[in-house]
C-alpha cells in the first residue's frame, strides 16, 4: 500500500512533468526567457535614450533648424560658441549656481539631518513635513517664489519692512547678482528635503556604541563628529552629492519658471541657454552643442560616483555582486 | 521603525537640547513649509485685498473668497490639463513598471551572461539628464509625427521612469529568498509561474514605491511637456499654469497660486498616503 509519502512523490512527479507545449518549454529556458523579459525596457531605453543621446552629439555637429534637416559643419557651432559671450556667462552661471547651491544645500542638509537624529517627539510627522518641498512639482513651488520675489509685494521685503531693517524693497530679480542669488536660493530650499533625509538614514546606520566609547575616552562633541559622523557619513554623503551636482548641474525648471534666463540674459544656465536657442529660437544644431558642452562634467560626477560606490562596497566588505 | 535608537541622546539637558536642537528645527520647518503657506494665502485672497498691504496684514486672510479657484476652474482648460497630466502619469507609470519589473527580475533572479553589466548601463541611464536628450528628442517626436500629441510624453518619460524603477526593484527582489523561488522549481513551477505567483506578491511593497515614486516623476516633469507640447488644451499642469495663466506683463497671482496649489494636491495626497514607501525608496535608492 503506498503511504503517504509516496502519494506526495507521485504527486509531485506529476507536477514536474513537461506538461506545457513546445512555447512553455522554451519559455522556461533562463536564457531565452531573460531576453525576453528585457526586451521591453532594452528597446525603450536604446530607442528613447541611447539613440538620442548619439542623434544630439550628432546634431552639435550639424547647422539643423526647425523643419530643416542639417548638414555636416563639423567644429562651426562650437567655434562660434567659444566666441560667444553668452555662452561663456552661462558656462560660469552653471558652474556658480553648483558650487553655491550645492554648498548651501549640503551644509543646511547636514544639520537637519543631525537634528533630526536627536530622539524627537512626532519624528515620524516631521520627517515627512520635511520632504513636502521634494514632492511638489518644482515648477510650481517656482511659482511661488516667483511671487514671494515680487518686486513690489514681496513678503520678505514687506516683512524686512516692518522690522525697520530695510527702507526700501529689495529687487530681488531686476539686477543680475540679485536674481542669481534669488534662484540660488531657491535651488537650496528645495534640495535641502532630499539631502536631509537620505544623510538621516546615513547616520541612522552609525552604531551608538562608537560615540559612547569616543565619549569615554573624553572626545568631545566636535571631535565625535569629525572623527566618527564624517568619515562613517562619507560614502553615502558621495554618492548624494554626486546626484545632487549632476540635477543642480542640469537644472532647467527652476530657473525658466523664476527668470526665464532674465533679467537681460544673465541668469541663463547652459540648460536653459541651449532650451532658447533650439526651441524657441529654432537653431536645433547649436542648441544641441551647447547641451553637449555639458556632458563631459557628467561624466566627470559619474565616474566620480561609481568609484564612491565601489569604496562604499569595500568598506562594507561585501563582494561585488 | 520599533526600537528607537537614541544614542547619548539623554545625556543633554532640557534647556539646552531647546536651544540646540528645537529652535533651529522650528525655523527649518517655517521656511521649508513658508511658501506653501503663502501660496494657500494667496489663493484665497480677494484681489483688493492681495495688492493692498496697508489695510491687510498680508499674512492672513480676512475676507476668504474662491474667486481664484473658480476663474481657474470654469474660465481656464484646468480641468483638462489636470486629465491629460493625470492619463499621461498613468499610462507612463503602468508601462514603465512592467517593463522595470520583467528587467529587475531577469537581472537579479535569471542570472543571465552579462546581467551585472546590464544592471549598471540601467544605474548609469539614471544619470543622463533630460537637459540633454530634449532637443534629438524633440527632433525624433517631429519625424515620428507625435508632436503635440500626448503619447509623446507616454513614450519619454519611460526613460527615466525605468532606470529608477529597475533599480529599485532589484533591491526589493534581492531581499526576497532565492530558496522560496528554489522550492518552486524543484515542484515544478514554470519560471513565469514563479514571478507571478511567489516573487511579485512578495514584492508588493516595493511595486507601490516604485509606482508611486514613477507617478510623481511623471506628474512633476517639465521639459519635455514644454518642447514637445503646443496645444492649449493639450498641455499639462506645471506647463500650463506657468505659459498660460501669465497673460503678458499682467501677472493675476490669485489665479496663478490657485494653479500651483490644485497642481501639488495630487502629488501632496497619494504622498500623505504613502509617505514610508516615499523615504524607503528615496533612501534605498541611495544606499543600494
Amino acid at each position: 500500500m503506498p503511504g503517504p509519502d509516496m502519494a506526495i512523490a507521485a504527486e509531485r512527479k506529476r507536477v514536474a512533468q513537461p506538461t506545457g507545449s513546445w512555447v512553455a518549454r522554451t519559455l522556461d529556458n533562463p536564457g531565452v526567457l531573460a531576453f525576453l523579459f528585457m526586451l521591453p525596457a532594452a528597446t525603450l531605453l536604446l530607442v528613447f535614450l541611447t539613440y538620442p543621446l548619439g542623434l544630439g552629439i550628432w546634431l552639435g555637429f550639424t547647422d539643423t533648424k526647425i523643419g530643416r534637416s542639417g548638414v555636416f559643419i563639423g567644429l562651426e557651432n562650437y567655434e562660434s560658441l567659444f566666441q560667444d559671450s553668452m555662452f561663456w556667462l552661462a558656462v560660469s552661471n552653471t558652474v556658480l549656481y553648483t558650487v553655491f547651491a550645492t554648498i548651501g544645500k549640503f551644509a543646511l542638509g547636514l544639520w537637519l539631518a543631525l537634528l533630526l537624529n536627536n530622539h524627537l517627539p512626532a519624528k515620524a510627522l516631521i520627517r515627512s513635513i520635511i520632504l513636502v518641498p521634494w514632492i511638489v512639482p518644482t515648477v510650481l513651488s517656482a511659482l511661488a517664489f516667483w511671487w514671494i520675489y515680487d518686486p513690489q509685494f514681496s513678503i520678505i521685503s514687506w516683512a524686512l519692512t516692518e522690522m525697520g531693517l530695510i527702507d526700501h524693497y529689495i529687487d530681488f530679480l531686476g539686477t543680475p547678482n540679485n536674481a542669481r542669488a534669488s534662484l540660488i536660493a531657491a535651488n537650496i530650499w528645495r534640495g535641502i528635503p532630499f539631502v536631509a533625509i537620505c544623510l538621516l538614514a546615513g547616520l541612522q546606520t552609525i552604531s551608538p556604541s562608537l560615540y559612547e566609547a569616543a565619549a569615554l575616552d573624553g572626545a568631545t562633541s566636535w571631535q565625535r563628529f569629525r572623527h566618527i559622523t564624517l568619515p562613517m557619513l562619507m560614502p553615502i554623503l558621495a554618492v548624494v552629492m554626486t546626484f545632487s551636482i549632476l540635477f543642480t548641474f542640469t537644472d532647467f525648471q527652476l530657473i525658466y519658471a523664476i527668470t526665464r534666463g532674465g533679467p537681460a540674459g544673465t541668469t541663463h544656465l547652459m540648460a536653459t541657454l541651449a532650451f532658447q536657442r533650439a526651441i524657441p529660437g529654432g537653431q536645433l544644431g547649436e542648441g544641441a552643442a551647447i547641451a553637449v558642452a555639458m556632458i563631459p562634467f557628467l561624466l566627470f560626477a559619474t565616474l566620480f560616483s561609481y568609484f564612491a560606490l565601489a569604496r562604499r562596497k569595500w568598506q562594507q566588505g561585501g563582494s561585488d555582486d | 521603525m520599533a526600537e528607537e535608537v537614541v544614542g547619548m541622546d539623554y545625556l543633554t539637558r532640557w534647556p539646552r537640547k531647546l536651544l540646540t536642537v528645537y529652535t533651529p528645527l522650528a525655523g527649518f520647518l517655517v521656511i521649508l513649509l513658508f511658501p506653501f503657506y503663502w501660496m494657500t494665502v494667496t489663493t484665497f485672497k480677494s484681489n483688493e485685498e492681495l495688492y493692498n498691504y496697508k489695510d491687510y496684514n498680508p499674512l492672513w486672510i480676512h475676507s476668504p473668497t474662491l474667486d481664484n479657484v473658480k476663474r481657474l476652474l470654469f474660465d481656464t482648460d484646468y480641468p483638462q490639463w489636470l486629465a491629460i497630466t493625470m492619463t499621461v502619469a498613468v499610462v507612463a507609470t503602468f508601462i514603465s513598471l512592467f517593463a522595470s519589473v520583467l528587467a529587475a527580475y531577469a537581472i537579479q533572479r535569471l542570472r543571465f551572461k552579462g546581467g551585472q553589466t546590464v544592471g549598471l548601463m540601467i544605474y548609469l541611464a539614471y544619470l543622463v539628464p533630460p537637459s540633454i536628450l530634449f532637443i534629438p528628442l524633440a527632433t525624433m517626436v517631429f519625424q515620428f509625427g507625435l508632436y503635440d500629441s500626448p503619447i509623446a510624453l507616454i513614450l519619454t518619460y519611460p526613460t527615466f521612469l525605468i532606470p529608477f524603477c529597475t533599480w529599485l526593484l532589484m533591491g526589493y527582489f534581492k531581499s526576497i529568498p532565492y530558496e522560496l523561488e528554489e522550492c518552486a522549481l524543484v515542484d515544478g513551477a514554470t519560471r513565469i509561474q514563479i514571478l507571478w505567483k511567489i516573487t511579485l506578491p512578495l514584492a508588493v511593497p516595493g511595486l507601490i514605491s516604485a509606482g508611486i515614486f514613477a507617478f510623481t516623476l511623471s506628474w512633476n516633469e517639465f521639459i519635455y511637456a514644454l518642447a514637445f507640447i503646443s496645444s492649449v488644451e493639450k498641455k499639462t499642469v506645471p506647463v500650463a499654469v506657468l505659459t498660460q495663466l501669465v497673460e503678458g506683463d499682467v501677472y493675476h497671482w490669485g489665479s496663478l497660486m490657485a494653479g500651483a496649489l490644485l497642481g501639488s494636491l495630487p502629488v501632496a495626497i497619494i504622498y500623505s498616503f504613502f509617505v514610508e514607501h516615499y523615504v524607503s525608496s528615496l533612501t534605498g535608492a541611495v544606499k543600494e
